[in-house]
């Protein structure tokens, strides 16, 4: 069935549940090294090799990136918490229990608001936000006889972030993880890497028929590596429900995960009984206290965060919501645009700048823009010297911005002098070169007087050879016919 | 070599030049490779004259620490870098620590001699050092008693003078009721007094550690030695030491006697007695006696039971086989490597608390079982602290009994009951001292318990010391 007729007759609904790995220097627990990508278990220490005797210390920066989330999302800060632990059996878990938070998320409620393609806002509810720890990471396919345990991962502090069921669609769903994606980023608490795995999706997708208020059995989808398959994964449950449904069948109590290759999800374990992980207080940590003094500084140094910038660049600046959704979908993209505007008030000229000259040349060089080396005031004077006529837009783009980027460091004022590119924009300038050019030719201005317009072409040709191409065309023209039209 | 039985002592003839630590180090190794009591499991023996030595140069320069001259032996549950540490379980058989606990680095810090590992219940669990992989400890006047438990070890090694003091742990008792049995000072500081880095975990809310030692000063400088901040434990208090040396009563007291404790049903007529005596003696000599009603005492082990065994549950999780210690033999999976794993490894009595804690914690029984035991914890703190606050101290015996024998309490329920006057002090997290001032007609010692105010240890020793002298 055709994911537009199941629409028809069922509508979705979807939770999602994040897990970002934090960027703090050590681990949440210990001091241990929070740090992708080491030989396997060099990470390790007594603490998070779970030994016998170890007590966990918690790195209150975890706590600092959840407040600064929170805040972010509207959440309510939760003033008193403990952390519980979450017991099961795994050998990658080497304490035989997870420190999480169960009855006291460190942030409540909440909402990520979301824009759709069709231009359309939505609101995303969140349930909660807990500070909870990374488990070690099991690989069972590089030895055949052996699973092979990487404890460095374990301990890395994880926020949980937790929907309300209020994602109707998979491009919800798409814009949602992209949101979070964004805000983490643009908060530096996580860089989102979902193939590395710093961030990671799990989601619950049921159908029930439309207009019904009761949900459908649900089912958890794991292993979604990128934002596009949690979307193509929820297309291909979404369908497949209703296929069970409409053929009299049950879906089934399961976990599933996605296989990108062939996009569909397959059953990964029954959840006959449900896991009773039996929480309860951990009593080696004691419980937080936040205090409202704590709460204000980390609210008076926010960084910007995309929903702001959204106002400030649509409104203030004036920009389109197209224009600026390019520019916030990076943050340090962004960040360079308003490091432009420090110099510049042609807001719509420094965003065409940074959105075709600037991301076209880092697409080619696959490169990010905190490896450009042009700093943003110059791209603000190349701005400036176009506005001034000193030079003209295909000259900038075509020329200065090419030799801009080999010579980094000079000015495009330095470089367009240096190869004569200032274009004689002075009127009086061009005034007394075009008078010049009429009198050298009387013939030909004779006829250009009497109306022989392709002449234009003749005159305009004398005035970039005796200006050397630097004449700004327009101006050239417009002063041309000035000085014709009060000619004797 | 006549061994000093104090520290006090010790340290006496050290400073008149009298004393050779190698030769003091040597007779204690004599001496414990002559014992019978099986107290304990495990002798450093080339480190410890090493040491000695080391320390002995110390002497001459008189560079060293406080505890030059302290021989100690540490229960099987506490770290001791690149030595062995199984808390007698054969789950951990020939794992060795990769750490010291933060209580053994003070004492190594301060010039302390560890000169071995003393056997114990296994993870802490049981009143009578049955439980135990090495086997049973056997009491020092009569083989065939239990020494107490779980630091049946320690408690001994004190005793029969196998080294001057012992470092035990306490969750419900397990330093005083061993100390009670034996005749020697059982020290269990308020919780949150000495890091817990580095003890294994039995009950994370209840644990402490505590010492052994034949005299009230020798208890208050180690607890000193050991106490303070330590950044890898966060529930300790943030609290200063106390101080090094026990300060001498400068005043008339207030102390409180729960009449419920004496008139217990099976306390011993004799302990009863002795108790009585004490407390008219201490009548006499002008402190006020008040006797108080506590209406909890049967609420103590069950709630102590509940709490204990949950956390117990989650905390013996990691001996699963996967990392380090016992393995089955057996296993050739993930489920087979748990299972037979901790079926082999652990102890009837450990899995008896690991499967009564996972039943209280599971859902549906959690609101039963947990919530409610931890609400009867508060009321107890409450209660308390209020007694405490119109008290200076409370007293009462540390044991219903004396020493009973190997084998003879064979239901748990009735072993549990054998903690009923200890673990209040752990439920409350107050320091508690069992000094052994009893002596019963059966030819056996018993203790009498003071329990004072949290981080009050100072005027928990006084006391105590007063009362030595009495």
């Amino acid at each position: 069935m055709e994911l537009e007729k199941v629409l028809e007759k069922y509508e979705p609904v979807i939770g999602i549940e994040i897990h970002a790995q934090l960027k703090t220097k050590s681990k949440a627990y210990c001091g241990d090294l929070n740090e992708y990508g080491h030989v396997p278990n060099s990470l390790t220490s007594a603490i998070s090799l779970g030994h016998p005797g170890t007590l966990p210390k918690f790195n209150t920066a975890v706590l600092d990136h959840a407040i600064r989330l929170g805040l972010a999302c509207n959440c309510n800060i939760t003033k008193e918490m403990h952390f519980d632990r979450k017991n099961y059996f795994y050998a990658d878990l080497p304490k035989g229990y997870q420190i999480t938070q169960d009855k006291t998320p460190v942030c409540r409620q909440g909402e990520v608001l979301i824009r759709l393609k069709d231009g359309q806002e939505k609101t995303i509810e969140l349930t909660r936000i807990h500070m909870e720890e990374d488990s070690g990471k099991s690989t069972h396919d590089l030895d055949p006889l052996h699973t092979l345990i990487d404890l460095n991962r374990a301990g890395v502090p994880l926020l949980e972030i937790v929907t309300e069921p209020v994602i109707k669609s998979s491009e919800e769903a798409y814009q949602y993880v992209t949101e979070i994606r964004k805000l983490l980023r643009y908060l530096d608490i996580c860089d989102g890497n979902m193939e590395e795995g710093s961030m990671r999706c799990d989601v619950n997708v049921s159908i029930m028929p439309k207009g019904s208020n009761k949900f459908g059995q649900r089912v958890e989808i794991k292993n979604l590596n990128s934002i596009r398959n949690v979307q193509r994964s929820i297309d291909f449950e979404i369908i497949r429900h209703a296929n069970l449904l409409d053929n009299g069948q049950k879906v089934g109590v399961e976990t599933r995960t996605f296989d990108a290759p062939s996009g569909s999800t397959n059953a990964m374990r029954k959840k006959e009984a449900a896991h009773d992980y039996r929480y309860f207080p951990e009593p080696d940590l004691n419980p937080i206290l936040i205090e409202e003094k704590h709460l204000e500084k980390i609210r008076s140094e926010m960084p910007p965060l995309p929903n702001e910038l959204y106002k400030l660049f649509t409104s203030s600046y004036k920009l389109s919501s197209y224009d600026t959704l390019v520019l916030l979908e990076q943050k340090e993209i962004a960040l360079y645009f308003m490091a432009i505007l420090d110099h510049t008030k042609n807001f719509k000229s420094a965003a065409n700048w940074v959105m075709v000259n600037i991301k076209s040349y880092l697409n080619q060089q696959a490169i990010p823009i905190d490896d450009f080396q042009i700093p943003p005031k110059f791209i603000a004077e190349l701005i400036q010297l176009i506005d001034d006529n000193k030079i003209s837009h295909s000259l900038a783009s075509q020329k200065v911005f090419p030799n801009m980027l080999e010579n980094p460091k000079l000015s495009p004022n330095d470089i367009a002098e240096k190869n004569n590119w200032i274009s004689q924009s002075n009127k009086d300038d061009l005034s007394e070169i075009i008078e010049k050019i009429l009198s050298d030719n009387p013939n030909e201005t004779q006829r250009f007087k009497e109306g022989e317009k392709k002449l234009t072409g003749f005159f305009m040709g004398q005035i970039m050879k005796a200006t050397k191409g630097t004449a700004n065309p327009k101006l050239a023209a417009q002063v041309l016919h000035k000085i014709i039209q009060s000619h004797p | 070599m006549d061994i000093p039985s104090s520290f006090t002592e010790i340290k006496q003839q050290i400073n008149h030049g009298q004393l050779n630590l190698i030769d003091l180090c040597q007779s204690f190794i004599n001496r414990i490779e002559s014992s019978k009591t099986n107290a304990f499991v495990e002798i450093f023996k080339d480190e410890s004259l090493k040491r000695a030595a080391l320390i002995n140069e110390k002497i001459n320069l008189k560079k060293q620490g406080l505890l030059a001259g302290m021989i100690i032996g540490v229960k099987d549950n506490i770290c001791f870098a690149n030595h062995n540490v199984t808390a007698s379980s054969k789950i951990l058989s020939g794992f060795e620590s990769i750490f010291s606990a933060t209580a053994i680095q003070r004492l190594l810090d301060e010039d302390a001699i560890i000169i071995g590992r003393l056997n114990c219940d296994e993870f802490a669990m049981g009143s009578s050092n049955e439980n135990s992989t090495y086997g049973p400890v056997r009491h020092h006047i009569d083989h065939e008693k239990v020494p107490g438990g779980s630091s049946g070890g320690s408690a001994v090694a004190v005793a029969e003078g196998l080294c001057t003091a012992s470092l035990g742990s306490d969750t419900g008792g397990s330093i005083r009721q061993p100390a009670s049995f034996c005749g020697v000072v059982g020290m269990k500081p308020s919780y949150g007094r000495i890091s817990r880095y580095g003890l294994l975990a039995y009950a994370s809310s209840f644990d402490q550690i505590g010492v052994f030692t034949n005299n009230v000063e020798d208890a208050c400088l180690l607890t000193h030695v050991m106490s303070g901040k330590d950044d890898y434990d966060s529930t300790l208090s943030h609290v200063k030491s106390h101080t090094s040396s026990v300060k001498s009563l400068d005043k008339k007291l207030a102390i409180g006697v729960p009449e419920d404790y004496l008139n217990f049903n099976n306390l011993d007529p004799e302990i009863k007695q002795k108790t009585e005596e004490i407390i008219d003696k201490l009548r006499l000599s002008g402190h006020k006696i008040n006797l108080l009603s506590f209406p909890f005492v049967k609420h103590l082990v069950p709630c102590y039971y509940v709490l204990t065994t949950a956390e117990a549950s989650s905390n013996l999780a990691r001996y699963d086989g996967a990392h380090y210690g016992y393995r089955s033999d057996e296993a050739n999976d993930i489920d087979s490597t748990y299972e037979l794993t901790r079926s082999e490894g652990f102890g009837l009595e450990v899995k008896r608390r690991i499967m009564l804690g996972n039943f209280v914690l599971s859902s549906g029984y959690y609101d039963a079982y947990f919530t409610k035991a931890q609400k009867v914890r508060r009321l107890i703190k409450e209660k308390t602290d209020e007694m405490l606050k119109e008290n200076d101290v409370l007293l009462f015996p540390t044991t219903p009994s004396t020493a009973f024998n190997i084998g003879e309490i064979n239901d748990p329920i009735k072993m549990y009951l054998q903690d009923i006057f200890t673990v209040h002090a752990n439920i409350a997290g107050v320091p508690a001292i069992s000094l052994p001032l009893g002596s019963h007609s059966n030819k056996l010692p018993f203790g009498i318990q003071l329990m004072g105010r949290s981080f009050d240890e100072d005027s928990l020793y006084s006391i105590a010391e007063s009362l030595m002298q009495l």
